[in-house]
């Protein structure tokens, strides 16, 4: 399989990243590069193989359902979680509007 | 009296314990050296001396006062900047997270300052810790210490993703340093520089804090100058955390205690399928001389097969890629980091406008390959199908361990290489990661050691895979290799 302008402008259109015309005509080549080559894999039988879900099996917790248990990433950190933020009035984050 | 900065993990802590030279005398002389390499090797973000001293002046205190002074007590460290620091600018050598100050710390660099470390600067990397020759990053490329020994001075990658890691544990701005590895990037830049490091077993070291790349490969690990100095730091870094669900809730074995180079009754797998074709004669010669290093040891030497290993390659091209494609939708410039806004723009213009600003060639082309497979349509011919060559991947380590109990290969194919040389072309810098990938696709702990120099002078690295959780065996495998290599190059100072 191989990529096209149109498909690339796509994709990038997917992952919200804006490319110029130059960049998605400059973006086909090394794409289709890196898929030929990925493509190889097609060769493997994988006949009754499983998909990898977890790498080291490991058992899936469930924490205590006790509100803000742990502090550090409970609730009640307005100020900590907006610090960062490009944007922020009024305790939240501010964008640019979406409706007209 | 000695220069400190010669000193490594074991040697500071034991002299602070002691009292033959203060904490904070070390974290001066590494504050000095920090400073004065910064312009030439550009291995730090960010420098924090005041850190450095602030932890030493701590760990002298209680000196002063008889209380215990913490695994890596007066030990001053650099910190990869994919760590989240509180109060410290936190990159991930990325444009879209300039400026980013977390507002928590990461559970790897906590548990390291509450063993008695301090911080000398955030340091450099390739961009989300992509790139294997540090050549990704906003803020500039490191540049290795090390040089050829044809005269020339023609600038050398240091390795990479954790290349500022690498660079500064060699050139002594730092005894030790955080790396994190996703296909490689603890070993390989160690293995370039002429240094140790280790990745742990997949889940052993919290990934809380850290920039996220591709959670079911990214592990963190220390990079320092042997093989006691890794393991002392890996005790400080691993153990289970509630906050990471991949964490592994297990006990931290004593691995400095365990430490022994007598392999008597171990057997030590040689992959058949790593001796390519065109292998690179002194890389072949060093891993001949590694294996009879082992056997001296008391080592039984067993011929493996890992069949799938030609495929370990393009199966992470699609697995890296698709996780990094769905962990990097987070930087959308309204939570954190960059935001452009161009005149008039609504909501998906920002974004779009805010990741092409913020992102650099090889992060972008990570996330469309990865958008790519993972779109309608194509997920079950990439994504699925490489998730199921991954089960042979690691089964095929499965079956190697039946016959022995660790796994000796190269950990790259070549020496360091020129920064430049391969930058232009993705497929030949992806390739340097051949030897490196498999383990990581399973898992599997697996470290780097110094083997010796090529006939350029410059650096090669023996890599060891183990089974999950042996860690222990992994570096008792690194410190035979050591204490028979005797490898005490260093680059010749230049800057």
């Amino acid at each position: 399989m191989s990529v096209d302008t149109a498909t690339v402008a796509k994709i990038a259109a997917l992952a919200r990243i804006k490319l110029s015309e130059g960049e998605v005509a400059a973006m086909v080549p090394e794409l289709n590069g890196i898929l030929a080559w990925v493509e190889q894999l097609g060769e493997v039988d994988v006949t009754g193989v499983e998909p990898m879900t977890a790498v080291i099996e490991n058992k899936q917790r469930l924490r205590d359902d006790v509100v803000n248990a742990d502090p550090l990433t409970g609730g009640d950190n307005r100020d900590a979680v907006l610090a960062n933020a490009p944007a922020a009035e009024h305790g939240f984050f501010g964008v640019p509007k979406v409706i007209e | 009296m000695t220069d400190l900065t010669e000193l490594g993990v074991a040697a500071i802590r034991d002299g602070v314990a002691k009292g033959d030279f203060t904490a904070v005398e070390v974290a001066e002389a590494f504050n000095a050296n920090v400073a004065a390499a910064q312009e030439a090797l550009n291995a730090f973000i960010v420098a924090t001396p005041e850190k450095a001293l602030e932890a030493a002046r701590a760990t002298d205190a209680k000196r002063a006062k008889g209380e215990p002074l913490g695994k890596m007590g007066g030990v001053p460290i650099g910190m990869k900047d994919l760590f989240a620091t509180k109060g410290v600018q936190t990159t991930a050598a990325s444009h879209i997270l300039e400026g980013f100050t977390p507002e928590y710390e990461s559970t790897v660099s906590q548990k390291l300052w509450d063993a008695g470390a301090g911080m000398l600067g955030k340091l450099n990397l390739d961009q989300f810790a992509m790139g294997s020759s540090n050549e990704t990053s906003y803020f500039g490329n490191v540049i290795s210490p090390w040089r050829r020994k044809d005269g020339g001075n023609a600038a050398l990658a240091p390795g990479g993703s954790s290349g500022g890691s690498s660079a500064a544990v060699s050139a002594r701005l730092a005894p030790a340093a955080t790396g994190t590895d996703t296909g490689g990037s603890i070993r390989q830049p160690a293995a370039f520089t002429g240094i140790s490091g280790i990745k742990p077993t997949y889940g052993r070291c919290s990934r809380w804090g850290i920039v996220a790349f591709a959670s079911s490969l990214d592990q963190a690990g220390p990079m320092a100058r042997d093989v006691r100095d890794c393991a002392i730091m890996l005790e400080a870094m691993a153990g289970f955390d509630p906050k990471d669900s991949t964490s592994l809730d297990m006990p931290v074995p004593a691995w400095e205690a365990g430490l022994s180079g007598d392999l008597t009754g171990k057997k030590v797998g040689i992959p058949r399928e790593y001796r390519m074709d065109g292998m690179d004669a002194d890389v072949a010669a060093s891993w001949d001389a590694g294996i009879a290093w082992l056997k001296d040891a008391g080592a039984e030497i067993v011929d493996v097969s890992l069949p799938h290993t030609k495929y370990a390659l393009p199966a992470y091209y699609i697995i890296a890629p698709a996780e990094a494609s769905s962990n990097l939708a987070r930087y959308d410039g309204v939570r954190y980091g960059l935001r452009d806004l161009p005149d008039g723009a609504g909501l998906q213009d920002m974004y779009a406008a805010t990741r092409a600003a913020g992102f650099g060639a090889e992060v972008k082309r990570r996330i469309l390959i990865g958008t790519y497979v993972l779109s309608a349509g194509f997920y079950d011919a990439y994504y699925t199908q490489a998730q199921k060559v991954r089960t042979l991947i690691a089964q095929d380590f499965k079956n190697a361990f039946t016959l022995c109990d660790v796994i000796l290969a190269p950990t790259a194919p070549t020496a360091a290489f020129g920064l430049g040389e391969k930058s232009d072309d993705p497929l030949s810098m992806y390739l340097n990661d051949v030897f490196a990938v498999p383990a990581s696709l399973a898992g599997l702990p697996a470290m780097s050691v110094p083997a010796g120099l090529n006939r350029e002078g410059l650096p090669l690295g023996l890599q060891i895979v183990g089974k999950p959780f042996d860690e222990q065996g992994v570096l008792n495998a690194g410190l035979a290799i050591e204490q028979r290599a005797a490898f005490s190059a260093k680059p010749e100072k230049w800057w």
